[in-house]
């Protein structure tokens, strides 16, 4: 879908500081010069055609829990099957084919370690591929969004 | 000063803001009525977590799909130890590039220890922009893939609240 231009506008501003206080909506308009109504409006009419998820924080990996990124090297007629599996956890949230030997990649997320390594060996036990476990180590860039101008 | 918000409550209240604020005039009022707290609590508490780095970022969480951006790749390096904080800093702050993670490498079956994430519209321009971008730091020598998605299963926020009990009713 093509945005609005408030919604071009919105998304290029509020990808990271939403104003934490009792009227962010209204904070936000008075930054882009229009109204309140107009901003919540926007970002309904963006969740209802999908291209909103949703509005508000995204939560530091490390700092509310663990997280890793795994992957599986799925043979290709078991793809769609393995993925519908991965994709039960509500502890995965991004479940992603990719063009490789691994071509199931999955992010996890959970109160701690060891909550993801019963379900990495669950996993291993359910399917007969043993999961690759690639956890963060360094985070050389803070995700900030991105931007709809610059980008290819 | 408000009071703070018991231990219930803010694991009930992270667990309600995984899945976004509602877009109502007052949505931390919205939130502290689901959890029996008010709203200057609920507020409080969204200050401390952010400057406690507990969130990565507050605001729209956009569906890249939906805005035409479907040529998601990750390209992966195998970059020398002595090198990779060097080489993650600087492809970290290349335009185009979302994130830039150092990852372990688990030999023999995956070699590379660092990730970036690149969202563009067409695939042919990210594959020139990536080849751009390891040719301007002298990178194209290094092994690396450019690993495209090819289907998207399922995308949502991250789910850290423990998934079962802590209630905060009666």
């Amino acid at each position: 879908m093509t945005p609005s231009p408030l919604a071009r506008r919105l998304i290029d501003r509020f990808q990271h500081g939403l104003p934490l206080c009792a009227e962010p909506f209204k904070a936000m308009a008075e930054t882009l010069g229009c109204s309140e109504a107009e901003v919540i409006d926007c970002l309904q009419h963006l969740q209802l055609a999908g291209t909103l998820s949703r509005v508000g924080p995204v939560f530091e990996h490390s700092r509310a829990g663990a997280s890793t990124l795994a992957a599986l090297a799925v043979p290709p007629e078991r793809l769609h099957q393995v993925a519908a599996r991965v994709s039960q956890y509500p502890e995965v949230n991004h479940n992603y084919a990719r063009e490789h030997r691994y071509n199931l990649w999955f992010v996890l997320t959970g109160p701690d370690r060891a909550h993801l390594d019963i379900i990495l060996q669950e996993l291993e036990q359910d399917t007969g591929l043993t999961p690759l476990d690639l956890p963060m180590l360094t985070a050389y860039r803070i995700d900030l969004g991105f931007a709809l101008e610059t980008a290819p | 000063m408000n009071i703070t918000l018991s231990e219930a409550q803010s694991l009930a209240l992270r667990r309600l803001l995984e899945t976004g604020l509602p877009l109502t005039p007052r949505p931390f009022q919205a939130l502290a009525e689901q959890i029996e707290a008010c709203e200057a609590q609920v507020l409080d508490q969204m200050r401390l977590w952010h400057e406690q780095g507990l969130f990565r970022r507050v605001g729209l969480v956009v569906n890249h799909r939906a805005l035409g951006f479907s040529a998601n790749a990750m390209l992966v390096l195998d970059v020398p130890d002595a090198l990779v904080d060097e080489v993650g800093r600087r492809l970290g702050q290349a335009p185009g590039i979302n994130l830039c993670y150092q990852r372990p490498r688990r030999l023999p079956q995956w070699q590379y220890n660092l990730f970036c994430m690149i969202h563009g519209r067409q695939r042919d321009r990210v594959e020139a922009q990536v080849q751009a971008l390891l040719q301007e730091h002298m990178l194209d020598d290094l092994p690396h893939q450019l690993l495209f998605s090819s289907h998207l299963f399922k995308q949502c926020g991250g789910r850290f609240a423990a998934p079962a009990g802590a209630s905060i009713d009666g």
